[in-house]
């Protein structure tokens, strides 16, 4: 029997967040309105799944409920008119519409409806061409790129050395302090921190990131929005997370000299021949790499399972999402340090270290995701408590 | 933090609620941009095909929607009983859909450790607007695993506004692998709700002891029993979603099909009982006892509750107007209701109350005015509902959904028993409304 060969099936691994929900985080805290062009089930899915904020903190999140007969006749006006009104009753700072598979598929012009919304309320107005397809990456990092685009309009020089930390959302860094945590490392080492794109900060602080002297990218979702602030203004950037102690220096030490020298960090590899392997984003899996190394004297490997940036991929760290691509990968590991969804599909021989990913497995494991900003040993100490056996 | 504040309507107020006497029926609201409250605690499809046994579900969609479903199933901790095949641009490009479906069902079946009895395969909207030739996949799939049965499920929520819902798709989906076979005259069937009919219902007991077995799926613990659902000459719906499936069983399986619609008004709850009996050709059964219990417990009741302000949803009963009537009529101080719209079944139910309460206050729950209304109570209220609870601010309520199994006259009485409960003892409303699907966790 012929079969064509398969990579799109997960027989138990779960799903990362899509592109939608992706572009709902990022803009969460900013003060607009965010509209998924979808008829049902986005919504449920992103407040249910993706978002830890949507109990305690109220952000004008909604689906426009598209039907059959709206999505076959064209009807964009019932999507224009209802957001038009909802934005004049709620009073938006800004309007974002992002799409999902069936606008995709129909061909919306989500930029044109855009426009018509910004032209007929006068609120500022952003399409985005996402598609339900692809990772939250993709989704937070468009969203970030064109708000900095549009709204960062200002810049101030300054002598003093001041970062954005870019990249920001609890699908990356959950809702345990990690966000505060990495501010304040930067802090400790006379670092000051002008914003936080985006989670803890509002939209004053991302509206001014043109005045920071750095940029430093700490998720695959901030890296467009460093690109564009660099054509932009012309400020470099920095790509690392801020995991522990010795790591941090190294990448203070990067941030000082791209502000003196005006030059970017905008490479990150770990080792390719490393049988530890870290499963997850790109940026934050090969700085918890570099970590592991700096600090502990464990090398280690990358699989990115979401969309990541091509600077970044290497043979320290591959580009695999579905379980046939994974399992190879894996098959000879020392350890796999990964989301416990992951688990299933560990083979017995290797060690797993759970590290639960919010954008992998919501909020099922969120009460036991580490801060890696205040340290990495919680990893570290299985890894050389199991070697020493 | 309510950054709402910052920069919308300081107290955050629509004027969204209407009174009784100003709305339309079945839709109070025109329809808008939509808001999800975070009250989970109703079904999906995923718990809804979990009651089938031994079977396996494999969704076929784009990475966000396929997001929602295999979180469902994994915090019913049901994995391994659920995968998906990813729909991607290339794909939509290169129109293979037929064959993603084929090879992508068939490499998941190959790797499972064991091999279902049963294969639900849940295609999406995108199929539905591709045009992709799903009988071609389900053929070539049952020729290629001629000993799993396959059915075809839906996730297509663009439908939502347009023929049959995917809620009541999925209840009908639920019977579609039962066998056409020789009907015992002695079995009931009673279909398409989310929950048993609790086994302590004053009619289902009645039947009972008319000689009568009562199948239900959610009593099956194997395929086997499932496909003996299939021997019962009567099948009985309860919920207006579940109609499509008793029709289905009515046509395919010439089962008779009888609607007896949960009510909390008496009289209709006894015509409903004589419904049936008369189908089955048995005596009208005597409910007086329980009805008069039923009275007696009511008016307790409100000796309790007193006039605290209830308010109810429609998410904990599918008739939130019948209840509200039946609690307004032993003097209890009903004032809100939540639904986005009414059932048909509703519909002499609204005008009663339009012109008897004219007052009662009508609230959307997916308007999006609601995600900025402030959600508090200004003095100590009694909800019905999850949705009740959280638009009302409110610790004390009853945590129900879909009837939660309640029926007829003893529904009533739980409900009362449940009232009673909710209004002395607060509950940490945060964490129980979000929790997916409420009671589906005995799945087999």
């Amino acid at each position: 029997m012929l079969r064509m060969p398969l990579k799109q099936t997960q027989r138990i691994i779960s799903t990362y967040t899509g592109d939608t929900s992706g572009v709902c985080s990022a803009l969460y805290e900013l003060s607009g309105m965010v509209v998924m062009h979808d008829p049902s089930g986005c919504n449920s899915t992103y407040s249910t799944h993706d978002e830890p904020r949507w109990y305690d903190m109220d952000s004008l999140i909604f689906i426009s409920g598209l039907t059959e007969k709206d999505a076959i006749f064209g009807n964009d006006e019932k999507i224009i008119s209802d957001t038009v009104n909802a934005a004049k009753e709620l009073k938006p700072r800004f309007i974002a519409i992002a799409g999902s598979p069936i606008p995709y598929v129909t061909g919306c012009d989500l930029s044109a409806v855009a426009m018509e919304i910004e032209a007929r309320c006068g609120i500022p107005s952003f399409g985005f061409e996402t598609d339900g397809m692809r990772s939250y990456v993709h989704g937070a990092s468009k969203a970030l790129a064109e708000y900095t685009r549009r709204m960062c309009t200002e810049r101030k020089e300054s002598d003093e050395l001041s970062v954005n930390i870019i990249g920001v959302t609890p699908l990356d860094f959950s809702v345990n302090g990690c966000d505060k945590s990495m501010r304040k490392a930067l802090e400790n080492r006379n670092i000051r921190v002008n914003s936080v794109i985006s989670m803890g900060c509002d939209y004053k602080d991302i509206e001014n990131a043109g005045n920071a002297g750095v940029n430093l990218v700490v998720s695959s979702v901030g890296l467009e929005c460093a690109k564009v602030l660099k054509e932009k203004f012309g400020i470099p950037y920095c790509i690392g997370t801020p995991y522990d102690e010795v790591f941090t220096d190294k990448i203070c030490g990067n941030i000082r000299e791209a502000f003196e020298k005006k030059v970017c960090f905008d490479r990150l590899s770990a080792d390719g021949n490393s049988k530890v392997v870290i499963i997850g984003e790109s940026v934050t899996s090969l700085s918890l790499a570099n970590a592991l190394s700096v600090e502990y004297g464990i090398s280690a490997k990358v699989i990115s399972a979401v969309d990541t940036p091509r600077e970044l991929i290497s043979d320290s760290c591959i580009r695999a999402t579905y379980e046939d691509e994974i399992i190879p990968i894996i098959s000879d590991a020392e350890y796999v340090i990964a989301d416990p969804m992951y688990k299933p599909i560990v083979p017995e021989g290797a060690g797993f270290i759970a590290l639960p990913h919010e954008a992998f497995s919501g909020r099922i494991y969120r009460k036991d995701i580490p801060n890696l900003a205040d340290g990495i040993d919680v990893i570290a100490r299985e890894i050389l408590k199991g070697r020493q056996i | 933090m309510n950054r709402i504040r910052e920069f919308g309507k300081t107290e955050g107020a629509c004027n969204i609620g209407k009174k009784i006497s100003e709305c339309s029926f079945p839709a109070p609201f025109a329809s808008g941009l939509e808001y999800s409250s975070p009250a989970r605690g109703t079904w999906n499809i995923v718990h809804t095909g979990m009651l089938i046994p031994e079977s396996h579900q494999i969704f076929v969609c784009a990475q966000g929607c396929l997001r929602g479903v295999v979180l469902t199933a994994a915090e019913l901790g049901m994995s391994e009983r659920f995968s998906t095949v990813a729909v991607c641009e290339n794909n939509v490009l290169a129109g293979d859909n037929e064959e993603l479906i084929i090879e992508g069902v068939s490499d998941i079946i190959e790797k499972l450790p064991k091999k279902p009895r049963a294969m639900l395969i849940y295609t999406s909207c995108i199929h539905h607007f591709l045009g992709c030739d799903l009988s071609h996949c389900y053929s070539v799939l049952r020729e290629r695993f001629p000993d799993i049965k396959f059915t075809d499920c839906y996730m297509n929520p663009i439908m939502r506004k347009s023929g049959i819902t995917p809620d009541a798709r999925m209840r009908q989906r639920l019977y579609s692998l039962l066998d056409v076979t020789e009907k015992d005259d002695n079995k009931i069937l009673f279909a398409g709700g989310d929950f048993a009919i609790d086994e302590e219902n004053e009619f289902k007991r009645y039947l009972v002891q008319c000689g009568y077995e009562v199948l239900e799926i959610q009593n099956c613990t194997t395929f086997d029993d499932y496909l003996e659902l299939s021997r019962a000459k009567h099948c009985v719906t309860t919920f207006p979603s579940a109609v499509p499936a008793g029709k289905d069983l009515a046509k395919k399986h010439g089962m008779i099909h009888t609607h007896m619609p949960m009510s909390f008004d008496f009289e209709e709850i006894k015509s409903n009982y004589r419904l049936l009996s008369e189908k089955l050709g048995i005596a009208e059964g005597d409910f007086s006892e329980i009805e008069r219990k039923c009275d007696r417990e009511l008016s307790e009741l409100k000796s309790v509750i007193g006039d605290t302000p209830i308010i109810i949803d429609y998410t904990a009963f599918t008739r939130p107007l019948s209840l509200a009537i039946l609690l307004l009529k032993y003097g209890f101080n009903v004032t809100k209701i939540y639904a986005d719209a009414f059932t048909f079944e509703e519909e002499k139910d609204f005008e009663y109350l339009k012109s008897s309460h004219p007052d009662i206050e009508i609230l959307p729950t997916v308007h999006s005015c609601m995600r900025t209304n402030a959600r508090l109570s200004e003095k100590k209220t009694l909800a019905i509902g999850q949705k009740a609870a959280y638009f009302g601010g409110t610790e004390y309520f009853v945590n129900i959904v879909e009837s939660g199994g309640y029926f007829g006259f003893e529904g009533i009485l739980k409900l009362c028993r449940d009232m009673k409960e909710a209004v002395n003892t607060p509950k940490d409303t945060r964490s129980l409304i979000q929790i997916k699907g409420m009671g589906c966790c005995g799945c087999h």
